[in-house]
């Protein structure tokens, strides 16, 4: 921190971008932790955008034991508490198996693992979000 | 040899940097289809390879034994998609026993310096 320039006060908004897998590593935890450190210095996650093996966090069938941090509940709380979207590559959900109802319906799976307030949605989103926002941030493993 | 004194670095819309190879991990397909949609969606953009990330654009590629499609057809695509811009680390190249002619198409080799003025050029980077 070395500019103390009123601007530096500015609300801003960002988007994040999250490659890592959760529980596997770090990074969707460091987002999320980020993410709520973000709105108690005013700012705000608009936009968080899950690609690569980040699409695992969206994932409703995440059972981590009770004693763990819940992330699936992590980011449903920051989308209450933030309005943030929460978006899902499509194409690399559906390698993974991260499929909501229509896509379920539309390749014959007995099952979908995919509900809002996450979305599968195409990489213009994450263009789109790079462009529109004040920031984007990447967390990676 | 294009260096810090004569690149024009700036004006790109978005920078992606590639440091894997195209086996073994899902990093340089996913990466070179953020590019590509990206420019789809008209965005200027360019490509930056490293570490083994230069293996992108080895010429006589193919879908190999493991099995993965691999990514020398999104490679083949970028000129379609007017992405021009490829700047490859010669460090990385060399460290590898490659040389410009063993490459797909043609690219510019840029030093380190060039490479670290570059990333600081480009704000919008995006990384796989």
């Amino acid at each position: 921190m070395t500019s103390r320039s009123p601007d530096t006060h500015r609300p801003l908004s960002y988007a994040l971008l999250v490659h890592g897998a959760p529980y596997g590593h770090q990074a969707a935890l460091s987002a999320l932790r980020f993410a709520r450190a973000l709105a108690q210095r005013g700012h705000r996650v608009a936009t968080v955008f899950f690609y690569h093996d980040g699409v695992h966090n969206a994932s409703t069938l995440m059972s981590p034991p009770q004693d763990e941090l819940s992330l699936q509940a992590g980011w449903r709380e920051l989308h209450a508490q933030q309005g943030s979207a929460l978006l899902v590559c499509v194409a690399a959900g559906l390698r993974r198996g991260l499929l909501d109802e229509a896509e379920a319906a539309r390749h014959g799976k007995p099952a979908a693992n995919v509900e809002p307030p996450f979305e599968l949605t195409g990489l213009g989103q994450l263009v789109d979000a790079m462009f529109s926002h004040d920031r984007l941030l990447t967390f990676a493993p | 040899m294009t260096t810090i004194q004569n690149i024009d670095a700036a004006r790109h819309d978005l920078l992606v940097i590639l440091r894997h190879a195209p086996h073994g991990s899902a990093w340089l397909r996913e990466g070179l289809e953020v590019a590509l949609v990206a420019a789809a969606f008209g965005k200027r953009v360019a490509l930056m390879f490293q570490a083994d990330g230069v293996y992108a654009l080895m010429a006589g590629q193919q879908a190999g034994a493991l099995g993965q499609k691999g990514t020398h057809p999104q490679i083949a695509m970028l000129e379609m998609y007017d992405i021009e811009t490829l700047w490859v680390s010669e460090e990385a190249l060399l460290q590898r026993g490659l040389e410009p002619d063993d490459l797909m198409l043609p690219v510019t080799l840029l030093d380190s310096r060039t490479l670290a003025h570059v990333t600081r050029e480009n704000p919008y980077t995006l990384v796989f």
